[in-house]
């Protein structure tokens, strides 16, 4: 059985789809099949992210209108194995969508893949509700802003209220990714940390993302940031997926990375 | 606990006014959404049944249900004098 993960916030530009595409490189490069279906219908850029802009041919609304197979418009990544794509639609019909017809290509997908890692649209309305319908595990992309937390926790509670595992009684197994993490602004006390993030949302911490220039340097080449694995950011994304497929990581680039005279004088901050 | 982070503790950063404020509004909110979302009708009808005896407002009718629906707390606060109007 495949199992649906959704990459959610609520708020919008917190890191979803930069954790989409890193979580879901790094569960094939684990050896599982995945996919990677971009939800943001209108604004898609995971292709972009992937590197894989220039072979979108068909998308999802072709699939659910019945406009080409699945097969026509899943993409394979060119650099890892068993990683495959299916890119939105960027047409602005915001009702493009719709509950049935995502089910019937969730349902196919789920034949041959391990994971299904969906990008939803920032909001909390019907796009990112139908993102996050059918998931059985959901991460909760925050960052370390009052906004993102108060987001993150609206959209924690769309997941126990109107996704199917809740209407069925069940619940979506929850995730906190914390990401653009500053050890240097929290240790000045100009951030909230990750037991302040942690305490308030009250889901268990997945992985800690420092804010890195290797996102952005990633993001220029189309290449998933955990494919730089000598980068900090990258080394944490692969941490979080370990911890995802049930290892035991300690976390890592929480505080401040070179250490100056003074901290060297006072020893390490316990 | 490092010699700065000493002299750091005494005052308020604003990471942990941050932290105060977001505590307080999550857990209203969360609280909010829990509500059954016949709530606010009934508070406004049960207000309108008491507005007919005593001068009270929306403020001074609070209305709480526990977590499964199974105990109505309704509080009134109501006016100095009691006469009826
Ligand atoms: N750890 C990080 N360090 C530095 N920059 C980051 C980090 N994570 C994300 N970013 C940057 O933040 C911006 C938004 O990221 P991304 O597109 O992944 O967010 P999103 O949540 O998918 O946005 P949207 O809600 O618009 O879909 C991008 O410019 C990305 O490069
Ligand atoms: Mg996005």
């Amino acid at each position: 059985m495949a199992e649906i993960i959704v990459v959610t916030s609520g708020k919008g530009g917190v890191g979803k789809t930069t954790s989409s595409a890193a979580i879901g490189t790094g569960l094939a490069l684990r050896g599982h099949k995945t996919v990677l279906v971009d939800f943001d219908v209108g604004l898609r850029n995971l292709d972009l992210i992937m590197g894989c802009e220039r072979r979108v041919v068909f998308d999802l609304v072709n699939v659910i209108n019945n406009e080409a197979t699945l097969n026509q418009a899943l993409i394979k990544d060119k650099r890892t194995e068993g990683l495959f794509i299916l890119p939105a639609s960027q047409t602005r019909d915001k009702d493009a969508l719709s509950k049935e017809g995502v089910e019937k290509v969730l349902n196919e997908l789920a034949e041959s893949f391990d994971y299904i890692v969906c990008d939803s649209p920032a909001g909390i309305e019907k796009g990112a509700q139908l993102a996050l319908y059918f998931a059985d595990t959901a991460i909760v992309v925050t960052n370390p802003e009052v906004s993102s937390v108060r987001d993150s926790d609206r959209i924690l509670g769309v997941l126990q209220s109107k996704s199917r595992k809740a209407e069925q009684g069940g619940q979506i197994r929850e995730h906190l990714l914390l990401t653009r993490y500053n050890p240097a602004r929290v240790q000045a006390g100009e951030m909230l940390s990750v037991d302040d993030v942690s305490d308030i949302l009250a889901i268990p911490l997945l992985g800690v993302i420092p804010e890195s220039e290797a996102v952005l340097k990633a993001s220029n080449q189309g290449v998933p940031v955990v494919l730089d694995d000598k980068s900090d950011a990258g080394q944490a994304y692969l941490d979080a997926i370990a911890r995802f497929l049930g290892e035991d990581r300690e976390h890592r680039f929480l505080d401040v990375q070179r250490k100056g005279l003074l901290s060297r004088v006072f020893g390490r901050k316990g | 606990m490092g010699i700065l982070s000493y002299f750091r503790a005494k005052k308020q950063t604003s990471a942990s006014v941050a932290k105060e404020r977001l505590q307080v509004l999550v857990a209203y909110e969360r609280n909010q959404r829990s509500q059954p979302d016949y709530l606010p009708q009934m508070q406004q009808e049960i207000l309108a049944v008491i507005a007919k005896y005593v001068d009270v407002s929306l403020d001074d009718v609070q209305i709480n249900l526990d977590e499964d629906c199974s105990i109505l707390e309704l509080n009134v606060t109501l006016p100095e004098q009691r006469e009826p109007r």
